[in-house]
């Protein structure tokens, strides 16, 4: 008899359910009804659901919170897929990647509002549904997750270590196990914190993404964001209260159950490869390693790889290498021109029919002054947080407190912070060009505090003991020992933060709290109005400027200094 | 299976003809790394490729293993061209290229997981492997929790496990410490003398004389630009050797000469410019530290050598590996303060005057040799001098550089050049602004 084809629990030594079982158990299944519930709205109708508002009642949160959630799993398992698919094949074939990459850049600097078009095609696919809309929203919480999550994923392909794809080869693993064996394990450390990265991109710009308003198209989908939104509507404070409260629970769970047993267990991935290891404990991960029923899902992806395995005799000889001849590549590239050209000339026509030179110059304007804004706030936000960051870094107990706050607060959605600065801006009658500018940056700055905590708690004993030693203090020892140690770390951060902040001006430059509206000057209002009031082309126009402005800025500013710090700063 | 005698009558298992390998230079012409390789490897025996760094033994051995494609010849296993890797030759990595994530059993299982080997069979015969080559215990283990031993323990059993015809060996036991290395070195050599291991031949590559001399049937010595093989040694002891052995001491001294003979061709007493490497401004250097030649020429000049000393002998007394001696050697050589030959070193006058001198007599004698007999110094402190700005960009002598050797060949000469220059003061370089200037900043 093949034991293997035995169902697990039949096979187990030890007949009694253990308290890890059961708890696995209880979870799996309140896992699936939650979804089921939350998935049975998918099939009602459209007027329906416009028909019964969303209630700001602190009971609904609980419903709501649940399709909230689901809707930004099943984001997170879409950018999964499109990951694992659009990196793969940027990195193993060259003539993709000349263009998947650039691609996938300019796609990272897109805001979340440059995809609101999106929203139409997808509610004319199922006509008065809410599948339609469903499926919308999800598109947009997976437009605010992707792109880094595909590019982490790429650069670590191209970096896998020589020699371990030369075993794999010598090995002759097949394409699918090296994938599951060798490339997948090695970009899940990084994979997993650009996940958690992109689950708080996610709730940044939730009320977008599930209070949908393009032209005259409205539609709320029932859900955290929407009650957000609904609450600044009516100006109800203990509403909003309400929605901190649910969003804290929900990113609570998530972290407890999803992103603690990853990062956990991505420690195993780890090719450091140092005797002697760090106890990483995770309760959530405990009950997974020592219950069945997740012991099952194991079995699940070793038959799945053994699938992939075919055995050797069915594999046809080694072919010979192909190599690439060079007209092909010359060919594939004119076609990749022509396409642009056509792309140059849609755009051109599009744009210009509908927007006078003047008004280019003018969005190019708008998008100086939000440069301005990014370029200040970031100065302000570093000079805040390095030094900050360093004292937290040196003081693991604290870093181990301040870690998953900073986390929490990076997923906190601007919106929620509209009533307290538009009631103080038209109180005090302030600036909103000066004072609806924190708020750009109100997601994005703990990048800076993360990423220097991280750097500042990897300085080595010895330099900072050689530090004591020798007497560096004060201003001297930031100068010569704190600052260089975490330089390159807090570029890092700074890049991450930059990028953000651009994506957040969007969600910032126009603030609105009931029936007031609070502008500042700058792109992202442009863009946010020219979407408010479904003016596709003037959408375009603000979305190419910013793309254009942040990668040019990533070109000639982040990337050399980044070079410049890996290069200078890096102990080896 | 059995060390000690080679079947030479037996067809061989691998049989390479005339394999090359060559890249292309910016300019167009050809940059050979590897010239013509013959070789052929047997049943029953083991075959050590001995070499410096650089002379492309750790290239041809990924041919064999169909990870790399020869520009030229062919790579013929079991009478068939290898035109990617082969089932029937595995790999023994220097770094041992675990898998981290995955343990013992994992790791060893991931060859027969490939081939699709049933559940059970693929469990009994890791776990025979990780028996024979002393883990068992640790199967569940993870790579981190491992020593280093240990860690290439896992790499062997995971070649052997599929039951190769060749094992390959890329430097196995340079990673791991001396008493590691010879522990295992030694139960290897027992469990194949005893014919235990599921294999027919091994191919060694290592720049240790010594771990080839006790392993190997056969010495192939490589020698460096082009990469080929210059000369073979068969190595007739039986097994076990002992170090000590007269005779095992006789044939590292015999590999030594080889190692340092002229390739053949060139005149053994021609006019002395010829006799030394380093007439152009495109020869490669091999980053040797300062500190290694000082060290080198203090030590040769004291007695008991006095001025001539048996490289083997000097190269353990001042724990040399043979890749830093070799270079070391070389690069005095090619400042005149010594001559190699024959397996031996003996130090010129100035190589003397310098062992003998103080710290700023070295410098200066060290400056004079420098921009004397190493073009490249005396050009970049020409071209130093002939500047308003006395500085010059270090790019501009990399794509010179450029033109007569492959990228990280110029990036390791520029890199040892400006360590010279820097010790012999002659001139000096700025690593922020990627120049060289004729004074330092201070």
């Amino acid at each position: 008899m093949r034991l293997d084809r035995l169902p697990i629990s039949v096979l187990t030594t030890r007949y009694v359910p253990g308290g890890w079982d059961l708890l696995a158990f209880v979870l799996v299944f309140a896992f699936f009804i939650y979804a089921a519930e939350a998935a049975h709205g998918l099939t009602g109708s459209l007027a329906h659901l416009q028909a019964t508002p969303i209630s700001l009642k602190p009971s609904a949160l609980i419903g709501y919170s649940a399709r909230t959630a689901l809707r930004m799993l099943i984001a997170m398992v879409a950018s999964l897929l499109f990951t694992f698919t659009y990196a793969t094949l940027a990195a193993k074939s060259h003539r993709a990647e000349v263009i998947l990459v650039p691609l996938l850049d300019f796609l990272q600097s897109v805001p979340i509002l440059g995809f609101s078009f999106t929203i139409l095609i997808f509610l004319q696919l199922t006509p008065g549904r809410v599948a339609g809309a469903e499926m919308a929203a999800v598109f947009l919480i997976f437009t605010s997750q992707a792109w880094n999550m595909a590019f982490s994923f790429y650069h670590s392909l191209r970096s896998i270590p020589d020699e371990l794809v030369e075993a794999a080869r010598n090995f002759q693993l097949s394409p699918w196990v090296r994938f599951w064996r060798l490339e997948v394990p090695f970009a899940m450390p990084a994979l997993i914190w650009n996940m958690m990265m992109s689950m708080s991109g996610g709730w940044f710009f939730l009320v977008f993404s599930e209070a949908i308003t393009v032209g005259h198209t409205t539609v709320s989908l029932p859900g955290v964001g929407s009650y957000i939104a609904l609450a600044i509507q009516q100006r109800s404070l203990s509403a909003i209260g309400w929605a901190i409260a649910a969003m804290a629970v929900v990113i609570l769970l998530f972290d407890q159950l999803l992103f603690r047993p990853l990062t956990t267990s991505a420690d195993w991935f780890r090719l450091e490869q140092e005797a002697g290891f760090t106890a990483n404990r995770c309760w959530a991960l405990t009950m997974m390693r020592r219950s069945r029923l997740f012991g099952l899902v194991g079995r699940m992806f070793a038959v799945m790889l053994r699938i992939g395995a075919r055995p050797a005799a069915a594999r046809a000889a080694p072919k010979p290498r192909r190599t690439r001849t060079r007209w092909v590549d010359y060919a594939w590239y004119a076609v990749l021109i022509l396409i642009g050209l056509g792309a140059v000339w849609k755009i051109a026509l599009f744009v210009l029919g509908e927007v006078t030179f003047a008004e280019i110059g003018r969005v190019l304007l708008f998008g100086l002054i939000t440069l301005l804004r990014v370029a200040v706030l970031i100065a302000l936000a570093s000079v805040l947080w390095v030094p900050i960051g360093v004292w937290v870094g040196l003081r693991p107990g604290v870093a181990r407190v301040v870690q998953p706050i900073a986390q929490f607060l990076a997923a906190f959605p601007a919106n929620l912070l509209f009533p307290i600065v538009v009631s103080a801006i038209v109180l005090y009658r302030l600036t909103p060009d000066i004072w609806l500018s924190p708020l750009m940056i109100l997601g994005t700055q703990w990048y800076i505090l993360f990423n220097v905590i991280v750097g500042a708690s990897a300085i080595a004993p010895e330099l900072r003991y050689a530090g004591q030693n020798l007497g560096v203090r004060g201003w001297l020892w930031w100068r010569r020992v704190a600052l260089p140690a975490v330089f390159p770390f807090y570029v890092t951060g700074a890049i991450t933060a930059s990028g953000g902040s651009w994506n957040a001006s969007v969600n910032a430059e126009v603030a609105q709290w009931g029936t007031q509206t609070v502008r500042a000057h700058g792109l992202g209002a442009y863009i946010a109005d020219a979407t408010a009031a479904g003016d596709f082309a003037r959408n375009v126009l603000g979305i190419m400027v910013l793309s254009l402005l942040v990668v040019i800025l990533n070109r000639v500013f982040w990337r050399p200094l980044y070079a410049r710090a890996e290069r200078k700063f890096r102990i080896s | 299976m059995n060390a000690t005698a080679p079947a030479l009558n037996l067809a061989p298992l691998l049989d390479v003809q005339g394999v090359c390998k060559s890249f292309r230079k910016p300019d167009g012409d050809e940059l050979v790394v590897l010239e013509n390789v013959n070789l052929q490897l047997r049943p029953g025996e083991i075959v050590g490729l001995l070499g410096r760094s650089g002379s492309g033994k750790s290239t041809l051995l990924r041919q064999i293993a169909g990870l790399d494609e020869p520009s030229g010849g062919v790579v013929n296993y079991l009478g068939h061209p290898v035109t990617g890797p082969a089932q029937g030759i595995t790999m023994v990595f220097q770094s041992f290229a675990l898998f981290p994530w995955l343990t013992v059993l994992e790791n060893v299982q991931l060859g027969l997981e490939a081939q699709g080997v049933p559940v059970d069979e693929m469990r009994k015969r890791s776990l025979q492997a990780i028996d024979l080559i002393g883990l068992d215990g640790f199967e569940s283990a993870y790579p981190r929790e491992l020593s280093g031993g240990m860690r290439q323990r896992v790499g062997f059993a995971r070649a052997l496990v599929v039951h190769p015809n060749i094992l390959l060996m890329d430097e196995p036991f340079s990673a791991l410490d001396i008493l590691t290395a010879e522990t295992l070195r030694g139960d290897f050599l027992d469990l194949w003398g005893e014919g235990q291991l599921p294999i027919k031949s091994v191919l060694l590559v290592t720049h240790n004389i010594e771990e080839a001399v006790q392993m190997c049937d056969r010495l192939l010595i490589f020698s460096s630009n082009p990469g080929r093989v210059a000369s073979e040694i068969p190595v007739d002891l039986p097994q076990p050797r002992h170090t000590q052995d007269p005779r095992f001491r006789a044939l590292i001294e015999r590999v030594y000469v080889e190692m340092t003979a002229r390739p053949r061709g060139e005149p053994r007493h021609g006019p002395k410019a010829e006799r030394y490497a380093g007439t152009g401004i495109g020869t490669a250097l091999i980053h040797v530290s300062s500190n290694v030649l000082t060290g080198l020429l203090e030590a040769v000049n004291e007695p008991p050598y006095s001025g001539k000393a048996d490289l083997p002998v000097i190269a353990e007394e001042q724990h040399l590996e043979v890749d830093e001696l070799f270079p070391a050697a070389e690069a005095l050589q090619m400042l005149r303060f010594a001559e190699v030959e024959g397996g031996d070193i003996k130090l010129t006058e100035a190589g003397m005057q310098f062992a003998r001198s103080e710290s700023d007599e070295r410098k200066k004698l060290f400056a004079q040799h420098l921009i004397t007999y190493v073009p490249l110094a005396a050009h970049i402190r020409r071209v130093l001098d002939e500047r308003a700005s006395h500085s010059a960009p270090k790019s501009r002598f990399f794509d010179e550089l450029e033109d007569y050797m492959a990228e990280d060949a110029a990036e390791l000469t520029l890199r040892t050049i400006i360590s010279w220059g820097r010790y012999a003061e002659v001139f000096a370089y700025d690593d922020n602004r990627q120049s060289f200037t004729l004074e330092n900043p201070a």
